[in-house]
């Protein structure tokens, strides 16, 4: 699946994330910015490839900018990102969720 | 049936796209927690909101509490995918705003039923409420309360009414006692649930105390609540008395007494006891366990009223 647009998901409150996706041409790219990027910065990314894995996403340049988000709201963050990037957002996928 | 069983002291609003709120809804203990993904969600986070309640249904453990969530009305573009997102996630009970007619429960729970299959949950799994917001839908509310066997509860719900009556909310709450008495009528004669609504003014503890004893006295089940600092307060009206407890105790153990001789009515200090006697007991035994006014072995812990009060002394005093 490629990105049809830049999508953007998640606001800068605490405990919240923002996931910002646009089109990409060397796999998926990351940009990080989250206080705890040393201790959890692999686990945030991992999360946020799982679900684009899961979309078929092969190609994405993502940026992330993490205020101390849980795992599930990650994901929720990025499959909202995902669905926008995609335009599909009236008709979830709903076997990834 | 469980819905008589079910203590529902407090419906708790969380927005429904805010992750710390989400998050920690569980920590304050509510009875019910509403998850919100209408008025509190602008319109270009529904699809976010959905999703964030979505995979926090799948994640966070909310304990023993009611799982709720109010979705947008039938009358707009989000009303089906949350419905199925909501379903799919397992939620406890589907609550939809602004219920004017039994017809709009009938095809929200044709919805449920198709979701249900669909994702494999258990076919009647997923309970459903009606809040009420107009004079349409409290003078149909026996027809809203009765239309489903998945009714959980009906739910008054005055900023959308009052102004429906030409109205607003006054302090007394004269405006809102024909809807009140309607609602709470509709609810007990079709044997469901009965949520009085929000009361927003957090600087007016003493008006909030003076509504919710007033509700409480009516009959109603509980209150919907904008502010986890509303929970304890709800709960301290809803808490019965050393007396109430000590009777009920004694209703119940006269009563499995007489179950044991095989006679079904008995009289207790010359009154007769019967059935509905017996519910009212089961019902104060029930809040006493929830007040945390029991210890183990099921006996009235007489210092804890006590303590209780006097910490409530000392807040009030800050």
């Amino acid at each position: 699946m490629e990105i049809k647009k830049t999508a953007l998901a998640g606001t800068l409150e605490s405990s919240d994330v923002q996931v910002m996706l646009s089109q990409g041409t060397n796999g998926i790219q990351f940009d990080l910015d989250s206080d705890v990027a040393k201790q959890y910065g692999t686990a945030i990314k991992a999360t946020v490839t799982s679900v684009l894995n899961a979309y078929g996403i092969d190609n994405a340049d993502v940026k992330i900018v993490d205020k101390g988000a849980l795992d599930m709201v990650i994901k929720a963050r990025t499959i909202a990102a995902v669905q926008r990037a995609l335009d599909i957002v009236d008709e979830p996928n709903w076997e990834v969720l | 049936m469980a819905n008589e069983e079910r203590l529902r002291r407090t419906m708790m609003f969380v927005p429904g796209n805010n992750p710390a709120m989400v998050k920690d809804a569980g920590i304050f203990g509510a009875d019910s927690i509403m998850f919100d993904l209408e008025d509190a969600v602008s319109l270009p986070e529904k699809d976010a909101a959905r999703y964030l309640v979505y995979e926090a249904l799948q994640t966070v453990d909310y304990g023993d509490a009611e799982l709720v969530v109010r979705i947008n009305g039938l009358d707009t573009p989000f009303y089906k995918n949350d419905i199925r997102a909501m379903v799919k996630a397992g939620i406890d009970v589907i609550r939809l705003p602004k219920v004017e007619t039994a017809d709009m429960m009938t095809e929200l729970v044709g919805l449920v039923e198709e979701a249900e299959a669909e994702f494999g949950r258990e076919k009647g799994s997923t309970r459903v409420m009606a809040a009420i917001e107009s004079a349409m839908g409290v003078v149909n509310a026996y027809a809203i309360a009765s239309s489903t066997d998945r009714m959980m509860g009906i739910a008054l719900s005055a900023e959308d009414y009052t102004t429906d009556m030409k109205t607003h909310r006054y302090p007394d709450g004269a405006e809102l006692e024909y809807a009140r008495n309607a609602i709470l009528h509709a609810a007990r004669a079709a044997g469901v649930s009965a949520f009085d609504t929000v009361f927003t003014n957090m600087d007016d503890p003493e008006g909030f105390y003076r509504e919710t004893q007033y509700i409480h006295q009516l009959g109603f089940d509980g209150k919907s609540l904008v502010n986890p600092r509303q929970i304890e307060m709800v709960n301290a009206v809803f808490e019965p008395t050393e007396k109430e407890v000590l009777n009920a105790q004694n209703v119940i153990a006269a009563i499995e007494e007489a179950r044991a001789k095989g006679s079904g009515v008995i009289s207790m200090n010359g009154q007769m006891v019967d059935r509905p006697v017996v519910l009212r007991a089961e019902r104060v035994m029930r809040l006493a366990k929830a007040s945390h006014l029991l210890d183990a072995a099921g006996d009235y812990i007489s210092n804890v009223k006590a303590a209780n009060s006097q910490e409530g002394g000392k807040q009030s005093e800050k």
